[in-house]
């Protein structure tokens, strides 16, 4: 991995889109948007926290490797979240106690 | 060198005889003997930190799952429990932390450019930080511990209703800001050793790729807190208007 | 040839390069810290295996007479708990990968030798806190840990045995680690991911496994020691927690955790039988992706043990149809494994004879896996010993038997001496035969509905149940033999050349026992290097 020096005002813009994007979350969780208020806040959060994997952990200047190790937990860890709520969302399908 | 080994021989000297140095290791004292130069050195440090990282996600995955099912059962009690933080401080802690991660990832440039001072600045910016995070977190619970909110015997809550729903919250809560402190506790205990390590260093390779390891922790654990914010501070916040 | 090269007395190797309990306690070099794991994992096995004959012998008759039936319930907590956790996760991976896996990548060491030692330091440790929950009392929960049994109701030693498969659970991770970035990024010139040794490309399919999976048994065991000591509401049912999604949680790294026992034992058997074949692995591209195939549907399938619970039935039929695709990879494995003997030049050393052992075993493991993937067997045999003679087959039959064969196979290049073939042969048909005996009346028992973890039962099955036992003590003589004549050949074997076995490989290339940076040159690699039918070529020699 060769070294990438960012520039400052790069790191100092996406500090800037940290912060915004906390504000529009606590904003929004104030609103009542119905079922968007959970989408809105945790699509802020998953943005959030790509633009610090990306710039912050210089993710967009890794190797491939790098790249296809990130994308791995994440598909990994849906795995874990749906896989389970699917399960929890499928109870009681059947008329019989307990199914 | 037998005819038979002709291939991709790319390294100057590889192949001498037995008693030689043939990879150049002995001159250098930042290149451990097993690599064969410093920038695989560097790769496997940093590719070994994602792999690191990896296995947090799914830790951390695992307390999630159980929160995400308990906040689908009960959504009117942890929606009640939530109220109950104080989103002032949370927000504080976020913003604290933000901050850090601006200045832990300023340290690692200032390193990668052999910036011996802005390094120092920069780290010490983010342990303070961090601290203040920690601090921060020791007012919360110790506010928790006064109002009967700590899961277990001495666990009240008015409504019985929502009791098992609002205890199983704050189990999920102390959980999962109890596992984030303790990781942020680890990670202040490793920038102390970077930060003496980089009061006398000349910035080799392998010490900045040590700094760009930990920033990639450090940055993690901002993430997580990214996340357990909205999840634990903002539930059904327009309810009640906070 | 060189096969035959004998290194000169004294010469120095790794075993005494350096003597002292220090120079072993504190050493970096992967191939001491190899030993140090197979000392430590053969403590454990010989402790489990003692909660082995205490559970065959209770089982003897019908009558709970031997032990309480508290105390049989902590036998067999103990016996699963170190078989799984200290034994059979470990075994392969960390005796014979942590040796093996530099050596076959043309490395002098992996990519982190301080955490690697750091790795037996922390299994030694959690080892330490399971022994200890053992010998002051003992835990009964079963090594599932079943809530809200272990969380709530049972007054046993669950905090401790927790910890210490908790903190065991660091050293796996960290062994995935270490091996995961060797293989990416210390592979020597010339050895693309397409010329990797079948066993190096199973210990990549395991340790994505381990970093992956091993994360979340570490949270559910906090979870589980957090309700223990707190008495919240996660999993206790009173307090509004769902002692299924313990069972989630738990299953989602326990069934790949599975796959991280066969697999390096399917790596082991693939070098094994193109040895002695002496014919390449048929179909190499498939077996290679079959083991990834594995890692990765194994963790789809984990509901296949909770079907008899209130998992819904939607996702049990989802559960099911996965676990009916995470065989092919398995049968690809096995079709090439037999392929590659058909026309070869099959001779039967001892490895060859656990290789063989193997294809048959963990076939009818793996086939009667099948037949628990179908929702309507599974409700019917569920918790009975058709699922405990399962699971051994697999276990025993597979993993077990392909870690005596790799041990075997690899004693040479270990230890610089042979063992003496002829025990070998013996014990290995012994291990073979006792195993049959004791775990092929196990599928009957079950069928006809003897449960599991009850230590007695109705007087109808006493006959099954005492073949079982009979195997179980030939089964043992199997083990212990090999300990003895293992041993004996250290001083008294024959010393071992370089390639005994005629085998292909970087390993054979260099001396028995290898010098502590395994080459004196780097390797440079190419097609020919590992092909069978080609003489050898030496690569990792100075001519």
């Amino acid at each position: 991995m060769s070294e990438h020096i960012e520039k400052k005002s790069v790191y100092f813009s996406i500090f800037l889109a940290l912060m915004v994007g906390t504000a529009v979350t606590v904003y929004v969780a104030f609103q009542d948007l119905g079922i968007l208020n959970n989408l809105v806040m945790l699509g802020i959060a998953v943005t959030k926290a790509t633009l610090v994997v990306m710039f912050f952990m210089h993710a967009r200047h890794s190797s491939q490797l790098t790249k296809l190790t990130i994308l791995a937990s994440v598909v990994w860890l849906l795995i874990l979240f749906t896989f389970i709520l699917q399960d929890y969302l499928t109870r009681g399908m059947l008329p019989y106690p307990g199914k | 060198m037998s005819a038979d080994t002709v291939g991709a021989v790319t390294h100057a000297g590889h192949g001498g005889p037995v008693g030689t140095d043939p990879d150049g290791h002995h001159d250098n004292p930042h290149l451990a003997h097993h690599f064969d130069s410093e920038e695989q050195q560097t790769e496997a440090t940093q590719l070994g930190m994602w792999v690191f990282l990896a296995t947090e996600i799914m830790f951390f995955g695992g307390v999630l799952t159980a929160y995400m099912i308990y906040r689908m059962k009960a959504p009117v009690p942890f929606a009640a429990a939530s109220h109950h933080l104080d989103l002032t401080l949370g927000g504080l802690n976020t913003i604290l932390l933000i901050v850090s991660s601006l200045t832990m990832a300023f340290a690692v440039r200032q390193a990668a450019l052999k910036d011996r001072r802005g390094y120092l600045l920069n780290l010490i910016m983010t342990m303070i930080l961090g601290t203040g995070f920690l601090v921060v977190k020791y007012f919360e619970y110790s506010e928790k511990f006064t109002h009967h909110l700590v899961p277990g015997p001495k666990f009240q809550w008015a409504n019985l209703g929502q009791a098992h729903g609002a205890e199983q919250f704050f189990s999920l809560y102390f959980m999962m800001t109890g596992l984030h402190a303790i990781h942020m506790v680890i990670g202040l205990g490793l920038l102390t050793v970077i930060l003496i390590q980089g009061r006398r260093t000349t910035f080799p390779a392998r010490f900045k790729g040590r700094v760009e390891t930990m920033g990639l922790y450090w940055h993690f654990v901002d993430i997580v807190w990214i996340f357990l914010f909205p999840l634990l501070y903002l539930i059904g916040r327009h309810y009640h208007g906070g | 040839m060189s096969y035959h090269a004998v290194p000169a007395p004294g010469q120095k190797n790794y075993l005494n390069n350096g003597y002292g309990l220090m120079s072993w306690l504190l050493t970096k070099d992967h191939k001491r810290i190899a030993l140090l794991y197979l000392l430590s994992i053969t403590f454990f096995f010989i402790l489990g295996g003692i909660m082995a004959i205490l559970i065959r012998y209770e089982l003897l008759t019908p009558a709970g007479d031997l032990l309480q039936s508290e105390t049989y319930n902590k036998v067999f907590t103990m016996h699963g708990i170190l078989m799984v956790f200290f034994f059979l996760i470990p075994s392969i991976p960390a005796v014979l990968g942590n040796f093996l896996i530099p050596i076959m990548v043309g490395a002098k060491d992996l990519a982190f030798p301080r955490i690697n030692l750091l790795s037996w330091y922390i299994y030694v440790v959690g080892g330490g806190f399971t022994l200890w929950a053992i010998v002051t009392g003992g835990v009964d929960t079963g090594w599932t840990f079943y809530t809200p049994y272990s969380t709530v109701y049972s007054n046993t030693k669950v905090m401790a045995a927790a910890l210490g498969i908790f903190i065991s659970g660091f050293s796996s991770i960290l062994t995935g680690l270490n091996f995961i970035v060797t293989i990416h990024r210390m592979r020597a010139p010339g050895l693309t991911w397409s010329r990797l040794p079948l066993f190096v490309w199973a210990h990549y399919a395991t340790s994505l496994i381990m970093i992956l999976g091993t994360p979340v048994i570490a949270i559910t065991i906090l979870l589980v020691g957090a309700e223990r000591a707190f008495g919240l509401g996660i999993f206790d049912p009173k307090l509004g927690g769902d002692p299924v999604l313990f069972q989630h949680l738990f299953w989602f790294y326990s069934h790949p955790a599975v796959y991280i026992m066969i697999l390096p034992g399917m790596g082991v058997i693939s070098e094994i039988i193109a040895c002695f074949s002496r014919k390449n692995i048929f179909g190499y591209n498939f077996v290679a992706a079959s083991s990834i195939a594995i890692a990765v549907l194994g963790f789809l399938v984990w509901g296949h043990h909770m079907f008899t619970t209130s998992q819904s039935v939607y996702a049990g039929m989802a559960f099911s149809i996965i676990t009916f695709l995470v065989g092919i990879p398995s049968a690809i494995k096995t079709f090439n494994w037999a392929s590659t003997m058909y026309k070869g030049s099959v001779s039967f050393e001892t490895p060859m004879l656990y290789a063989l052992g193997f294809l048959g075993l963990f076939t009818i493991g793996g086939l009667t896996g099948l037949f628990l993937a179908t929702l309507g067997f599974d409700i019917h045999v569920h918790d009975t010993y058709f699922i405990v003679a399962h699971f051994h087959y697999i276990m025993v039959g597979g993993a077990m038997m392909s870690y005596l064969g790799g041990l075997h196979f690899w004693w040479p290049k270990i230890s610089g001496k042979m063992y003496p073939e002829a025990w070998a042969r013996m014990s290995a048909i012994l291990v073979f035969a006792g195993f049959n005996l004791t775990f092929f009346p196990q599928f009957i028992l079950g069928y006809l509905g003897m449960p599991r973890r009850y230590h007695a039962y109705p007087p109808e099955f006493q006959v099954l149940n005492v073949l079982s036992t009979a195997g179980a003590s030939i089964l043992a003589l199997g083990y212990l033999l090999p300990g003895f004549y293992l041993l004996w050949s250290l001083k008294y074997g024959p010393d071992a050349p370089k390639n005994p076995f005629g085998a292909r490989g970087l390993e054979w290339q260099i001396d028995s026992p290898p010098i502590t940076e395994n080459f004196t040159v780097t390797p440079v690699v190419d097609d020919d290097t590992f092909d069978y039918s080609l003489p050898e070529k030496e690569v990792a020699v100075v001519r």
